[in-house]
């Protein structure tokens, strides 16, 4: 067990790996995802990705905003060993949309957009919109907990090094 | 920002250990006893304590009023006191110009201008009124899953030093190596490959 200071800045290479994965992912093969989240409908990539390079002790940040912006920047850096660093993504179930980012190094979740919840006109309404607001939050933490888990599990497999970091270059150099 | 806001910044954590009477009376008795003052003390540049999710300029935790359905929901608040740099300039000069007039003298040690100064800091921090901020927070007891309601580092730390003082239960922040070590459900023998792991080549 690392001391938690250690184990943060350790790891923070870790996250980065997940959220790259996770765009691969999302424009490759987005409908394995449903194995992990029956509900899900749609998962993209928003109007924010930051990719990070860091080499020769040298650190190289792309930012690419915009609702319609071109990702072709992203895929260039990734082909030079960059990875994402934080990435905004639009979650959809039924009618229902999540929108937040995804920060790598602290798997933290900021700007969260919930669906639409039911009005509070009275006090006693409160209960209730908070019982409302917390399966929401359920939702979207048990999405990104899933899809790590999954992620993990197969970055500490042969798979990756054999199947999964190659096709990645692959799909970077080829876009 | 909160769990009513409009946008919302999280940050997770698992809850490590359990308690040993009830669960909604010990956590009780640890929000009434580490409760954010409801009179200010002026001598303190900043305070911090439990509030209520509902009422959180009038905490109240009475009736177990920070239990909704199988969670409990309160609030960490943090009222600080924020001196402006320029009003301690104005009145660090004021006073230093002031001690030169009285004692006839053109100049002041290094000793007496930190004196000056120190007194200045005390004279203002008991006249400027602290700015609370109040970061909510959702625990799942049975999970033994939490959210707080903010990413800001210095609120994070603030929380997890109070909830383990309150509660003597340790908080542990769900970060990429603890989320896999502790939430994945990894094999022995996948937990020794990522304690040697190192970044893939791929992004090299």
């Amino acid at each position: 067990m690392f001391d938690i200071a250690v184990a943060y800045n350790r790891y923070k290479f870790l996250g980065n790996e997940f959220l790259t994965w996770l765009w691969f992912m999302i424009e490759t093969d987005l409908s394995s995802f449903r194995q992990h989240d029956p509900d899900l409908v749609s998962l993209t990539v928003g109007n924010r990705l930051v990719l990070e390079n860091r080499r020769n002790n040298a650190k190289e940040t792309v930012t690419i905003k915009g609702d319609n912006a071109s990702m072709e920047e992203g895929l260039l850096a990734i082909t030079k060993g960059a990875a994402v660093t934080e990435i905004h993504l639009s979650y959809k179930t039924g009618a229902q949309t999540w929108e937040f980012s995804l920060k790598g190094e602290s798997l933290n979740i900021s700007n969260l957009k919930l669906p639409e919840t039911g009005p509070m006109e009275t006090p006693d309404d409160l209960e209730g919109v908070v019982l409302e607001k917390v399966y929401l939050i359920e939702k979207v933490v048990g999405l990104v907990n899933n899809l790590f888990s999954h992620f993990i599990h197969l970055r500490l497999s042969n798979t990756w090094d054999n199947q999964t970091a190659p096709r990645i270059r692959k799909w970077a150099t080829s876009n | 920002m909160g769990l009513l806001s409009s946008r919302m910044s999280i940050t997770s954590y698992q809850v490590a250990g359990q308690l040993d009477e009830s669960v909604h009376e010990t956590v009780y008795q640890g929000l009434k006893q580490h409760m954010i003052p409801k009179i200010e003390d002026d001598g303190y540049e900043a305070t911090v304590g439990w509030t209520s999710f509902e009422t959180p300029y009038a905490p109240d935790f009475e009736g177990y009023s920070f239990v909704f359905g199988t969670s409990m929901v309160f609030a960490l608040r943090i009222d600080k006191k924020s001196i402006p740099p320029k009003l301690i300039q104005k009145h660090y000069a004021l006073y230093v110009a002031k001690r030169l007039a009285d004692t006839g003298r053109h100049y002041l040690s290094g000793n007496e201008k930190k004196s000056i100064k120190d007194h200045v800091v005390n004279t203002l921090v008991h006249r400027i009124p602290a700015t609370p901020n109040v970061y909510d927070l959702v625990w799942d007891y049975d999970t033994a899953s939490l959210w707080f309601f903010s990413n800001l580092k210095a609120a994070n730390e603030a929380l997890e030093t109070l909830f383990i003082k309150s509660f003597n239960l340790q908080l542990i922040r769900l970060f990429p190596y603890t989320t896999a070590d502790r939430m994945a459900g990894l094999s022995d023998k996948e937990r020794d490959v990522l304690r040697k792991l190192e970044k893939s080549r791929s992004e090299e």
